[in-house]
């Protein structure tokens, strides 16, 4: 989560104090990340140096000193807007691990570990679910946000469900001894 | 006492060493005003443990009941009644009859069980309504789209004093949206007091579920808690997640 570049994308709409743009940036990601008042400033500062925010009174440092966006920072904005994120190398995934570990310890059924993840991805996301219940009371940052977080969940579930069905094939049909060893592959794995 | 009740219920095809189970010793308990979503792979034996539940199949052993009402104990014609009165079902595809309307496949099954047209097609209008499909209500499946004809089936399913509602992959081919439609619209049934069982191997759907039932190889084995309320929520909420 880029909080340098959200702080830029709210700035875009005209100059804004440090307060202002915290409460802005809760409600713009419907309140589902908080974001603490000292990490807003030390952004700013930051956004300061670079030249792409700029204080409209440099002598004031109380909480009414305002900032706006500069010419450089619309341009660092539309850049990353447009720039996707990096998802060439997969993540060094904890569940992965998990899953990929249990194939290796004596005594421990692997199926038993997915499903240990598979229901507690999925009492989380009824936690999700029942947020979206009462239509009414549910604006449109929220459900963006909420169909994000649900659609990452269902993605994690929908791999232990292929998991799970790829072991229990690869148990029924064992691999030939003649089977050509396999190739072997290198993937740069990300932090 | 639950609405629908499973006990040890086994159901197997075949005999001797061709023989498969198809679900084992299943036990499921749905009160009325709830809905339960039973979630496993292909194969698992879903579909099997919902047509023995709406009493479209018989199990090889254990028992079903209804309402309190042991389905073993009941005529073929009982159980037919109890189909048409109590039980709504909805299939992946949606098995509407081509050749009537839309109105006329939500009456149906009350005219089946011998309702005037008149008294059943106010019903079925009323269901449709419910489902904001009143301006469709003359048009042919044809000429609807996946998500009304859905509805349809939902309207059809609910229609009259079903106590009960049985779906089988109710989202099917449709996208998330209307599959989000598909499960308030059951949802909305369920507060209302009807008991519901939703089989699907689809995460997003099974988390409308007050509990989700895990199958694997044709039996129980897991099944969620139910969820903490919102108020818990709100309690801890420091980091990320979901805090309203």
């Amino acid at each position: 989560m880029s909080v340098r570049h959200a702080i830029l994308a709210l700035l875009s709409e005209g100059p804004k104090y440090g307060l202002q743009l915290q409460k802005e940036f809760e409600a713009s990601t419907g309140e589902v990340w908080p974001l603490n008042i000292g990490q807003v400033y030390t952004t700013l500062g930051r956004l300061e140096r670079d030249g792409l925010v700029a204080s409209d009174e440099p002598e004031n440092d109380g909480p009414q000193k305002g900032f706006h966006i500069t010419e450089a920072g619309s341009v660092e904005l539309s850049s990353w807007l447009n720039t996707p994120p990096d998802m060439t190398a997969p993540p060094r995934d904890e569940l992965v691990i998990k899953v990929l570990s249990a194939l290796r310890v004596p005594g421990v059924s692997v199926h038993d570990v997915i499903q240990v993840h598979r229901r507690y991805l999925v009492e989380l996301m009824q936690q999700w679910t029942r947020l979206k219940e009462d239509e009414a009371d549910f604006d449109l940052t929220f459900a963006l946000v909420v169909d994000a977080e649900l659609f990452r969940l269902d993605s994690v579930v929908r791999w232990l469900d292929t998991a799970d069905g790829r072991l229990k094939r690869a148990a029924a049909e064992p691999p030939s001894p003649a089977a050509p060893p396999r190739l072997a592959r290198r993937l740069v794995v990300r932090r | 006492m639950s609405f629908l009740e499973l006990r040890l219920v086994s159901k197997s095809y075949g005999l001797g060493a061709a023989q498969v189970h198809a679900i084992k010793d299943v036990n499921l308990f749905v009160e009325r005003g709830s809905l339960v979503a039973v979630m496993g792979p292909s194969g698992s034996g879903k579909s099997t443990l919902l047509t023995i539940a709406g009493s479209l199949e018989e199990p090889s052993s254990g028992e079903v009941c209804i309402d309190g009402v042991s389905l073993q104990a009941m005529s073929r014609n009982d159980k037919a009644r109890l189909r048409r009165r109590s039980i709504g079902y909805v299939f992946q595809e949606f098995n509407l009859l081509a050749g009537l309307t839309a109105l006329e496949n939500v009456a149906l099954p009350l005219e089946l069980d011998g309702q005037p047209a008149k008294v059943a097609q106010r019903a079925a209008l009323a269901a449709l309504e419910g489902l904001g499909l009143a301006d469709r209500a003359r048009h042919f499946p044809d000429e609807l789209s996946g998500g009304e004809r859905q509805r349809v089936a939902i309207a059809r399913a609910v229609v009259g004093e079903r106590h009960l509602l049985l779906a089988d992959e109710p989202s099917g081919a449709l996208d998330s949206t209307n599959g989000e439609a598909v499960m308030r619209m059951i949802l909305t049934a369920c507060k209302r007091g009807v008991a519901a069982v939703v089989v699907t191997h689809d995460a997003q759907l099974a988390s409308w579920a007050d509990r989700v039932v895990f199958l694997r190889d044709g039996r129980v084995v897991d099944q969620t808690v139910p969820p903490p309320s919102l108020e818990a929520l709100l309690e801890e909420s420091s980091g990320p997640g979901p805090r309203r």
